[in-house]
């Protein structure tokens, strides 16, 4: 394993502190439990969202504390979910006392912490649970889908409308309606390692790829043999599309996002090849997004995400945003 | 039962895991994400460290705050599980009286009904439930038709063996694995691995 780390034990901490330091103008960090908030407090009467899963996929949530996102994120160990204690401690912080909005997503880790302190919590609280991952079959006996890049989206349009004052019920709707509206897919190309496992999480051949990925290298649909970068574009998008059944010239964000070890060069050729097939399916993409947000620590491959999109998603989509990930319009 | 069977216990169920820690691992990149071993190594760990702590603690107090230190210092399920099943416990009645060993199947069975809540899942779904339901109802079954300890538990730890055994032809429907639909099967879940050395343990201190 090649690393930039000193130790396994000290690996979470530092790149913490490293992100705490880099970024002291947006975002205070906090330890023992670990939590992140911006650096400045909560306004009277703004609803504030909380988010948080396992570390190691950076800037998720961390990276999208500040203004026009998140209020806070909990950190958890590389690929395990945060803790109740985590989500307390935030929630302590940032409540002004217009209510606690969690977006969590859909890993049984995650939902049960985040339900443990939503249960431990006396103020008004509500969450928004992400399950935008179509490779996974959903029904109602399963896990069901898992929550994935689209959270990062969810994040962006319900942090604006809480920052324009939308009630706790509202942002919560809206949240439901953009994750509702969402639908993602990824490859992965080779594994990642955890630091604390020093060894690859799975084993992917030279000329393979894991199709339908989940962001902690989860194996997806099957394991396929590499192909054109515009055949697997195809793949991603016929699966998606067959979820979301968009509308002839219904309007949607194309969201391409790296998983951490693909170069944006072609990460930018994947949204190329997505625009070329969405084109001959007189599928408009009126907004975009391009960049490793969602990422799998070191994993090379993507994920393609699609959301329909109205007049009320767009408003909050372009509003401006201040993150250390995330910035436009101001 | 004591705070200091909890603690004696613990130490033996480090050894357990330790010695298994490999399989353990490897079942988990098979099938989930490879942190099982991690987690429980880690949970196990801040257990016996609590050692000064809760020693001279009741029982309710001690298996709460190894609830809380099981909640807080794992993360992911497993600590959530783990952390409902110790909270459960410590709000037995009257467990600071003495436990015997009546009060303790009693609490077990109220501490994994709660895991069950929590976790959503039931038997055959290939979890750690397919190991602490069977082995729950085996010691209560055991109680009523008042058989031996001894006897009660040597079938406490065949009963966890197979359901353990059981979790690997399973279609898992609850948890990571149930990502991986029919390329689960074939695959013992590792948290049923971990769940029954750790009932085997137990049960094996109280036998002897």
């Amino acid at each position: 394993m090649k690393k930039f780390m000193n130790s396994a034990d000290d690996f979470l901490k530092e790149s913490l502190q490293g992100f705490g330091a880099a970024h002291k103008d947006i975002v205070s960090c906090y330890y023992d439990p670990n939590f992140v908030t911006r650096s400045s407090s909560t306004k009277e009467g703004k609803v504030a969202l909380i988010s948080g899963g396992g570390s190691g996929h950076e800037p998720m949530h961390g990276g999208l504390v500040g203004h026009g996102m998140l209020d806070a994120a909990c950190p958890g160990f590389v690929f395990s979910s945060p803790t109740p204690d985590q989500m307390l401690a935030a929630a302590e912080k940032v409540d002004s006392g217009a209510g606690v909005l969690f977006i969590v997503k859909n890993y049984s880790g995650d939902v049960m912490n985040f339900e443990m302190a939503a249960e431990m919590m006396s103020g008004p609280n509500a969450s928004v649970l992400t399950n935008d991952d179509v490779a996974v079959e959903d029904s109602s006996f399963t896990t069901g889908r898992r929550g994935v890049a689209a959270t990062v989206l969810v994040e962006k349009i319900v942090g604006s409308l809480a920052e324009h004052g939308g009630s706790l019920q509202e942002c919560k709707s809206l949240g439901d309606k953009v994750n509702k509206n969402s639908g993602s897919m990824g490859v992965a190309f080779s594994s990642c390692t955890v630091p604390a496992a020093g060894k690859p999480t799975f084993e992917l051949g030279f000329d393979e790829m894991e199709f339908g990925v989940g962001i902690h290298g989860e194996p997806g649909r099957r394991r396929d043999k590499i192909k054109p970068a515009q055949d697997i574009t195809n793949e991603l998008l016929e699966a998606i599309i067959e979820d979301l059944k968009p509308n002839s010239n219904e309007e949607m964000l194309l969201f391409i996002n790296g998983m951490g070890g693909t170069p944006l060069t072609e990460l930018y050729l994947v949204f190329d090849n997505a625009k070329k097939f969405l084109d001959s399916k007189n599928i408009k993409i009126s907004r975009s997004l391009v960049g490793n947000y969602c990422t799998s620590l070191e994993m090379q491959g993507a994920s393609i995400t699609l959301t329909k999109l109205d007049e009320e998603i767009v408003k909050h989509w372009d509003s401006k945003v201040h993150t250390a990930a995330m910035r436009w319009g101001m | 039962m004591s705070t200091k069977f909890l603690i004696d216990n613990a130490k033996l169920i480090e050894l357990t895991i330790n010695e298994n820690a490999d399989e353990i691992e490897k079942l988990d990149q098979e099938i989930g994400d490879g942190d099982h071993i991690f987690n429980v190594q880690r949970g196990i760990k801040l257990v016996i460290e609590l050692e000064p702590i809760i020693k001279d603690l009741p029982i309710s107090k001690a298996l709460n705050q190894i609830a809380m230190k099981v909640l807080s210092g794992i993360g992911g399920s497993s600590g959530a599980l783990f952390g409902t099943l110790f909270m459960t416990m410590a709000k037995g009645a009257n467990i600071d009286d003495g436990i015997d060993f009546k009060k303790a199947v009693e609490i077990f069975a109220q501490g994994v009904e709660a895991v069950k809540q929590r976790g959503k899942a039931d038997v055959g779904e290939k979890t750690m439930m397919d190991v602490l339901i069977p082995v729950s109802n085996c010691l209560q079954k055991g109680l009523e038709e008042n058989k031996d300890k001894s006897e009660i538990l040597n079938e406490a730890i065949e009963v966890a063996e197979k359901g353990m055994l059981s979790t690997k032809d399973l279609l898992a429907t609850k948890g990571r694995a149930s990502f991986l639909g029919e390329r689960a099967k074939g695959h013992i879940d590792p948290g049923a691995r971990s769940s029954q050395l750790m009932i085997k343990t137990v049960c094996e201190s109280v036998n002897s």
